[in-house]
């Protein structure tokens, strides 16, 4: 029985769901209780569960890290809430150096089932200390989990996944999507973390992205079915671990990759989808590879400059459309 | 008279326990020289009457959180030494099989949540463990040992904050040993110090001296006590001094040798073994305890020379659970 909903209220709903089905999980972070989170993700839950498992903080970022790290540890599952991306960089080191390490340099003993929300991406206006989209960062660091959902059914089912994953997530939902509605099954279960979807299928070219790109490269997928190619389009959902398999299988039929994403093309995850798909399936290309992404400056202000840097649907599509006619094809 | 003998016998036992410590550091730093250890071994000697004296009125089920000079903390909190000793040589059989070394020994079981190579991070983490305490509701109590170098740090501040606003069950312990690395605190820090610092916050303080076990010990008594009634956190600074340097291969030059003879005049196992002394134990008795702390460490080191080398496929486990395909194995 699906309702439609937006992105933000489907994580409300799973947070909710999971609130009440395991004692052990609680949230914390900047203005959960009154504000209901940036998004009204955490709207009424403060009063339903209370101030002490919904918990409202001071801005300490390391704290709100550290506090989810230790409390993880000690037989908790706490859903820390870091708002922004960009403020995730005032949690790093217990990010990095604890939440992704504790589980391994004590060989086990103890795992920390955290989630660490900080929304991603460009929302308009909000310039270059609150657009950034740094999931390449989390990516590079072993033991994170990395998963950035796209649509509502996915924001609800793969949190579900992330707050039962025993291992610490980074959860990137994206800023512009809080307000796009779709079709949510309440009772969905928790999504398999590392499972790619192929939202769109086509015999011609792959296109990989995830998070707000999906919607961009699906509209660049009708632009040039109106020209007679047939993109895949998929959608890695997960980008820790990446369903490699996935993208391997669309390769392999249809010979040509574009990555597509939102963040800095230079050292970006693309680089890595397209690296790893040039080694293994070399026989199977007939294009060379190609990455889309923002050139490397930070995110300005005013409309015409951050439209600049924004991947539209018509870069996508051109693209798409130099691979199948371009030089370098075979 | 019973009370006093049965406090003379408890004292003996922690007299014990420095023991362990002090040969454990002494060995791991000889094991160092020898080449058996590798990285920094940073010597908790002349610190352990703070770790000791603490742990005496912990519960193995309360939590203490440690930093890179950790190895006393974790025997003191009950871990055990061969292990710790197996972990600092890299081989099968250490806390940590051999993926953490001297600056990452932890044992879960008895509540020691890990030597942390990050200053100020272990006592954030405890504060952390002591919200899941408030959280799950439960009667524990989560103890952050930390040096004088994590008073500059951001993050400290906040974890004070923290605790006393959630009012949680957390006794913050700074073992003052006056030198952050090879530079003087005091030459680097502002205002009125440290206790100043947590008072600002609204955390009651007290100081004492770090090289006096039973001091410890009887500030410990009264500080859990408080947090156990749900009193919020304390802060305890024990004023103390390492011996040797920083780490194993600091010589400590940068400090007054005259500085280092009075404060090895101060040595908190021969301060303690003379209060032994003043309560009629008898001097058999306080060897002993010397000579199985040896013996036991002894058996430590023997037993990390022979340990068997973790097997290289390890490195693969205990990263995460989730497709071991994508992890970048050569292949």
């Amino acid at each position: 029985m699906t309702v439609e909903m937006t992105y933000g209220e489907a994580a409300l709903v799973a947070l909710r769901q999971e609130m009440a089905r395991d004692a052990r999980v609680w949230a914390l972070g900047e203005d959960l209780g009154p504000e209901g989170g940036l998004a009204g993700q955490y709207r009424g839950l403060q009063e339903e569960f209370g101030p002490d498992r919904i918990v409202d903080t001071p801005i300490s970022e390391s704290m709100i890290m550290a506090a989810g790290v230790g409390a993880a540890v000690a037989g908790t599952r706490p859903v820390v809430e870091l708002r922004f991306a960009d403020f995730a960089m005032c949690a790093a080191d217990e990010i990095v150096n604890q939440a992704a390490k504790i589980r391994y340099m004590f060989n086990g003993q103890a795992r920390v089932p955290l989630v660490a929300r900080n929304a991603m991406g460009l929302r308009g206006g909000i310039a270059a200390q609150h657009s950034q989209s740094l999931e390449a960062w989390w990516v590079h660091i072993p033991g994170l989990v990395v998963i950035a959902p796209a649509t509502p059914a996915d924001n609800h089912a793969l949190l579900k996944a992330a707050i039962r994953c025993d291992d610490p997530v980074i959860y990137l939902e994206h800023k512009g999507l809080w307000g796009v509605k779709g079709p949510v099954d309440p009772d969905a279960a928790p999504a398999e973390i590392g499972k790619a979807e192929v939202v769109r299928e086509g015999g011609d070219l792959t296109i990989v992205t995830w998070s707000a790109m999906r919607g961009v490269c699906l509209q660049a997928a009708d632009t040039l079915a109106a020209r007679g190619i047939a993109a895949e389009v998929i959608d890695l959902r997960t980008l820790w671990p990446w369903d490699r398999d996935a993208v391997i299988a669309s390769v392999e039929k249809t010979g040509r990759l574009l990555v597509a994403h939102e963040a800095v093309r230079a050292g970006g995850f693309g680089g890595e989808v397209v690296a790893e798909i040039a080694e293994c399936c070399w026989g199977s290309l007939r294009a060379p590879v190609r990455r889309l992404g923002a050139p490397r400056v930070p995110v300005p202000y005013s409309v015409p400059l951050e439209d600049a840097i924004r991947v539209t649907p018509a870069h996508v599509a051109e693209a798409a459309v130099g691979m199948m006619e371009g030089a370098g094809s075979r | 008279m019973t009370s006093s003998s049965n406090q003379a016998a408890r004292v003996l036992g922690m007299l014990r326990t420095m023991h362990t410590i002090r040969a454990f550091e002494e060995a791991a730093a000889q094991a160092w020289r020898d080449g058996h250890v590798r990285g920094s071994v940073h010597q908790y000697v002349g610190q352990e009457a703070i770790a000791v004296g603490i742990s005496a009125n912990l519960r193995p089920t309360d939590y203490v959180s440690s930093n890179h000079r950790g190895h006393g903390h974790a025997i003191a909190k009950g871990a055990d030494p061969v292990a710790m000793m197996k972990e600092l040589f890299g081989r099968t059989g250490g806390t940590c099989g051999g993926k953490g070394g001297s600056m990452h020994v932890a044992d879960f079981s008895v509540g020691m949540l890990g030597a942390n190579g990050v200053v100020a991070d272990g006592a954030t983490i405890a504060v952390g463990a002591g919200h899941a305490i408030k959280v799950m509701g439960e009667d524990r109590v989560a103890v952050p040992y930390f040096g004088d170098g994590a008073i500059n740090r951001g993050p400290l501040m906040e974890a004070f904050n923290w605790a006393k606003v959630y009012r949680l069950p957390v006794l913050f312990v700074c073992e003052n040993n006056a030198y952050a690395a090879t530079t003087r605190t005091a030459d680097v820090t502002a205002g009125e110090g440290f206790i100043a610092r947590a008072k600002s916050f609204g955390i009651e303080g007290e100081a004492v001296d770090g090289n006096d076990v039973l001091a410890v010990d009887a500030a410990a008594e009264h500080l859990i006590a408080r947090l156990r009634r749900g009193n919020g956190p304390a802060y305890l600074h024990a004023t103390t001094y390492r011996h040797h340097g920083h780490y194993a291969h600091d010589k400590g030059a940068y400090r007054d040798p005259a500085e280092v003879a009075r404060w090895r005049e101060s040595d908190p196992i021969a301060r303690c073994a003379a209060w032994l002394v003043s309560q009629g134990v008898g001097q058999s008795d306080i060897d002993a305890a010397e000579s199985e702390a040896q013996a036991l460490i002894a058996r430590a080191v023997s037993e990390s020379n022979a340990a068997p080398w973790p097997a290289v496929a390890t490195i693969y486990a205990e990263v995460q659970d989730l497709d071991m395909e994508v992890v970048g194995a050569p292949r």
